[in-house]
């Protein structure tokens, strides 16, 4: 019998590794993973909730969010493809031109 | 049963010809322009005619008979209406008024004809009627206060009519601002009008006033009262200390200055006098400071205008000096004498400035005295008339003139010799400078220049901008916007002839009608009522009881007639010798009274001492207070600094979005765990 | 107790490969990183009863999406990152935000969860009782996710296209 909030608590720091995965790193593509990271821990905190109140609909959200990740990735990754065909580089530092 | 008289129409009529002249005037060809002014000038006049005509039919008690256009104010329990109303004094202004305007009217078609901006002169002279016949026809100070603004504006309008010279531009000005001075007099009257009386109308302020005491001893409010509408009087009418701006309102053309600076328009204030009597002689200290006015002002401007050069500057300040005697007439309770005096005056004082622009208009636009003469001979008929003005003026007996200054200093005698004393003194002055302005201008040899062809431009005011009058020496001749082709002094068309001989006829007649029939024309309207007396106004009323038997007060008048035409006669005689037998004997005079000269040729320097004690310090408030400090520093640096600190603020903000995807990330981190912390204090408390 | 045992080896697990990503310089690595994190997440749901998530987990997730993910990996031949100096603001800002909310996350919900706790294999997920709820009270989102599969097909095709084969294809058709 664990409690719940062990996989709260799990869930909160797959979370955070993902947000600083998506502060730290300079790949493009290792920045899509920190996200994809993000969504796995909170896919875990669905479930979890899921199992305490007995609702299935938890899990069922579940899906959705990984529908909506693989839409997501699928996309991301062809605009990741299309950045790096011009400009040549996979380094977030240098995809800096929509300033002020 | 009182007829409907359809009084609202006199005014209607000339502002329809401003308005079809202001508004189209552009295309209309001269003619069609000179039409429009003309008709409908002569229009008022003849519904003038015919209300005077149906006046007597009117039953006396009734007067003042009303026509009530329509409701304007009402606020709580104060009322004024758009009303008019007609009794024998607005009766005698509004014939004036239209006569002598229509007449002027007719002359400006020749003055004009090569001047440009025709059709906005006529508009302009027509918006003057309008609003002069709403101040004369006026029922209530209210309506009588639209006209005095109006007339004001017009004066300002027509002053300025060669917009495209400064000094004209700027003598419009002085006019209007001068005026306001008066105007300001003339409101704080009107509100404590309303704080007493409750209301502006005639019948009811004068009603309210006669059944309170009069004021002699101390002042109270009535006393008030009258001086704050002489305050706007001396605006209007040129008197001390707001005369300055009638001597420059001569850069406008000359007709301007015959209709509104001698015949109408300067009267408004004489008129506004008689109309409030009752109020003035309700209070008789502001009726002394009335009288003390009005004579010093004749006296002041009668020594200035001794040694002016320029003719039609002569004229103003003679303006200046006779309506000082119109308010020496209304200062002693002589209300209808004034008013007498208003109506001759207008006839030869309206003729002398159309004969002036006449000889102007002859000698190609010269104005300075200096450089006339000779001119008897070649322009007969201006001559003829205009020496038939000057001895009106100068009191000849037998003109009007003679009728109307006389009746003044015979009632100036009964209430204090000093005025008789000093008015008479004034007479011989008057005289003397009329006759000097006509030997200088007609008789000896011609001194000018004219016979030369001259150009087209619009005239110089030599010497009359403001500031002193210096004496300058020969100047050329400013050359008057009349192109003639050929050069050569010749007489003035008939259209401008004929009103010169109309004005002449009616200055030699207008006074028949006697002093004494037209007091007791005007006496329901301006007669003096005793102090104590509580009946209303529109009935007739006693004249004041004479002090001394009948038979002696005869022959004491006819002693003091005598009198006044000997100063006139001694006047004409000075001139003569002065200026026509020894030429020579007034700059030897000149130079050995020098320091006096000076002062009097540059006017005693009031308008040098005007500008010094208010108009430089008030510029220089307005400049380094008001604008440098109040607009720029306050509002504007208020207004700019605001502006360029949130342009800073957001200069710094903006880099917030500096496009690198990390930093976003870590914005939003923060932001989240502020979100995250406030809502897990609120669930938790 | 098996329970908690299990539970801490495969959370363990998960948090090491999250680390490792992290740490990683080379994006196959993180990639590979990521495979094991959703091995054990997989695990964890089973824990949990889901047996039909975890399943989808591995499958979707781990099969497909981390596939396409070290497929464009090599596409791209990404190499080691490079060290570029970066944003201060995120060092700066969101490393102490990101901690300051992970941390209250985690002590509001140590504290005022109670005592509730989670049997092991607690609500059977069940492929029928999913589907149930699937066909009908999530009808419209199950389509909606469809058409935007859908959508996302066609903009990964014409994002990633190459330039020269666009034109082509423009030529011929």
């Amino acid at each position: 019998m664990v409690p719940l909030s062990y996989y709260l608590v799990l869930s909160a720091i797959l979370f955070a590794c993902g947000v600083t995965g998506f502060l730290i790193k300079r790949n493009i593509i290792t920045i899509f993973m920190s996200i994809e990271l993000m969504l796995n821990g909170v896919n875990l905190s669905f479930v979890a909730f899921a199992a305490q109140w007995h609702n299935l609909s938890g899990q069922v959200f579940v899906f959705f969010v990984m529908v909506v990740a693989a839409a997501e990735a699928a996309v991301g990754l062809a605009i990741i493809i299309a950045v790096f065909r011009t400009r040549e580089t996979l380094n977030i530092d240098q995809v800096n031109l929509l300033k002020l | 049963m009182t007829e409907n008289l359809h009084l609202w129409i006199l005014p209607l009529l000339p502002l329809t010809g401003a308005a079809i002249n202001g508004l189209f005037g552009k295309r209309f060809s001269r003619s069609m322009v000179a039409s429009v002014g003309l008709t409908f000038a002569g229009a008022a006049f003849v519904w003038a005619l015919w209300v005077a005509s149906r006046f007597s039919s009117l039953p006396r008690l009734s007067l003042p008979y009303v026509v009530t256009v329509t409701t304007w104010l009402r606020s709580g329990s104060f009322q004024a209406d758009y009303a008019f109303a007609l009794d024998q004094l607005s009766l005698v202004m509004l014939l004036v008024v239209t006569g002598v305007g229509f007449l002027i009217h007719i002359y400006s078609v020749g003055y004009m004809w090569e001047e440009g901006g025709f059709y906005r002169f006529f508009s302009y002279l027509n918006l003057f009627m309008f609003f002069m016949l709403t101040l004369v026809l006026g029922s209530n100070y209210l309506v009588m206060f639209v006209g005095w603004e109006g007339v004001g504006l017009a004066s300002y309008l027509l002053i300025g009519f060669y917009f495209t010279r400064d000094s004209a531009a700027s003598a419009g000005k002085k006019a209007f601002i001068v005026n306001r001075i008066g105007d300001f007099g003339f409101l704080i009257a009107l509100f404590l009008m309303i704080q007493h009386f409750g209301t502006l109308d005639f019948g009811k302020v004068f009603n309210a006033t006669q059944a309170l005491p009069a004021e002699t001893s101390g002042a109270g409010f009535l006393t008030a009262i009258a001086l704050l509408l002489m305050l706007g009087a001396c605006g209007k009418s040129a008197q001390i200390p707001l005369y300055v701006w009638l001597p420059d309102a001569m850069e406008g053309p000359t007709p301007v200055s015959a209709l509104i600076h001698a015949a109408t328009m300067v009267t408004a204030g004489v008129y506004m006098v008689a109309r409030s009597h009752i109020i003035f002689e309700h209070a008789p200290s502001a009726m002394i400071v009335v009288a003390i006015i009005g004579i010093l002002t004749a006296f002041f401007a009668a020594t200035i205008g001794i040694a002016q050069t320029d003719i039609k500057k002569v004229l103003a300040y003679s303006t200046v000096s006779q309506l000082g005697y119109m308010f020496l007439a209304c200062g002693v309770g002589a209300f209808s004498a004034g008013i007498f005096h208003l109506m001759t005056h207008a006839f030869f004082k309206g003729l002398l400035f159309l004969a002036a622009g006449s000889v102007i208009h002859a000698i190609g636009g010269e104005q300075d005295m200096r450089k006339m003469g000779g001119l008897w001979k070649k322009i007969p008929w201006t001559w003829i008339t205009m020496l038939i003005a000057t001895c009106a003026i100068a009191g000849i007996p037998g003109l009007s003139g003679f009728f109307s200054k006389d009746e003044i200093l015979w009632r100036a005698y009964q209430a204090n010799w000093a005025y008789w004393f000093v008015g008479v003194f004034t007479a011989f002055l008057t005289s003397f400078y009329m006759f000097r302005l006509m030997f200088l201008t007609f008789a000896g040899e011609y001194r000018g220049a004219a016979g030369a062809p001259h150009g087209h431009e619009e005239h110089a005011g030599h010497g009359t901008h403001l500031g002193r009058e210096e004496i300058l020496p020969a100047q050329a001749p400013a050359p008057h916007g009349h192109g003639h082709g050929s050069g050569g002094i010749h007489e003035s068309s008939w259209v401008m002839l004929g009103p010169l001989v109309v004005l002449a006829l009616l200055s030699i007649a207008g006074g028949w009608i006697g002093a004494n029939r037209f007091e007791h024309f005007l006496e329901p309207a301006t007669g003096t009522v005793g102090a104590l007396a509580a009946e209303p106004s529109t009935g007739t009323a006693e004249p004041a009881t004479l002090p001394a038997a009948p038979a002696e007060e005869h022959g004491n008048e006819r002693l003091m007639t005598g009198i006044s035409v000997a100063a006139g006669l001694l006047g004409l005689g000075l001139a003569y010798l002065l200026y026509s037998a020894k030429p020579g004997l007034p700059d030897r005079i000149a130079d050995a009274l020098h320091a006096l000269y000076t002062a009097v040729a540059n006017k005693y320097w009031v308008d040098e001492m005007y500008a010094t004690l208010f108009v430089k310090p008030l510029v220089g408030i307005s400049t380094f207070v008001f604008w440098r400090g109040v607009d720029q520093t306050l509002i504007d640096g208020t207004l700019n600094g605001g502006a360029a600190g949130a342009r800073e603020l957001s200069d710094e903000v903006r880099h917030m979005e500096s496009g690198n995807l990390r930093s976003y990330a870590g914005w939003i981190a923060i932001g989240a765990a502020c979100v995250l912390a406030y809502m897990i204090w609120v669930g938790t408390r | 107790m098996l329970h908690l045992v299990l539970f801490s080896v495969f959370g363990l697990i998960c948090v090491a490969g999250a680390v490792n990503l992290l740490v990683q310089r080379h994006p196959i690595n993180s990639a590979l990183s990521l495979v094991v994190v959703m091995a054990s997440l997989a695990v964890e749901y089973l824990l949990l009863g889901a047996e039909f998530v975890a399943a989808v987990q591995v499958i979707v997730y781990a099969g497909a999406i981390m596939v396409l993910f070290v497929f464009v990996i090599m596409l791209l031949n990404a190499g080691e990152e490079e060290h570029t100096t970066g944003s201060i603001v995120a060092w700066l800002l969101g490393i102490p935000g990101l901690l300051t909310g992970a941390i209250l996350v985690c002590w509001a919900v140590l504290r005022y969860s109670g005592n509730r706790e989670v049997a092991i294999g607690a609500l059977p997920g069940a492929p029928r009782d999913l589907a149930q709820l699937l066909f009908h009270e999530f009808l419209l989102p199950f389509e909606v996710t469809s058409i935007l599969v859908l959508i996302a097909i066609m903009g990964a095709v014409v994002l990633a296209a190459r330039p020269e084969a666009v034109q082509e294809s423009k030529r011929e058709g």
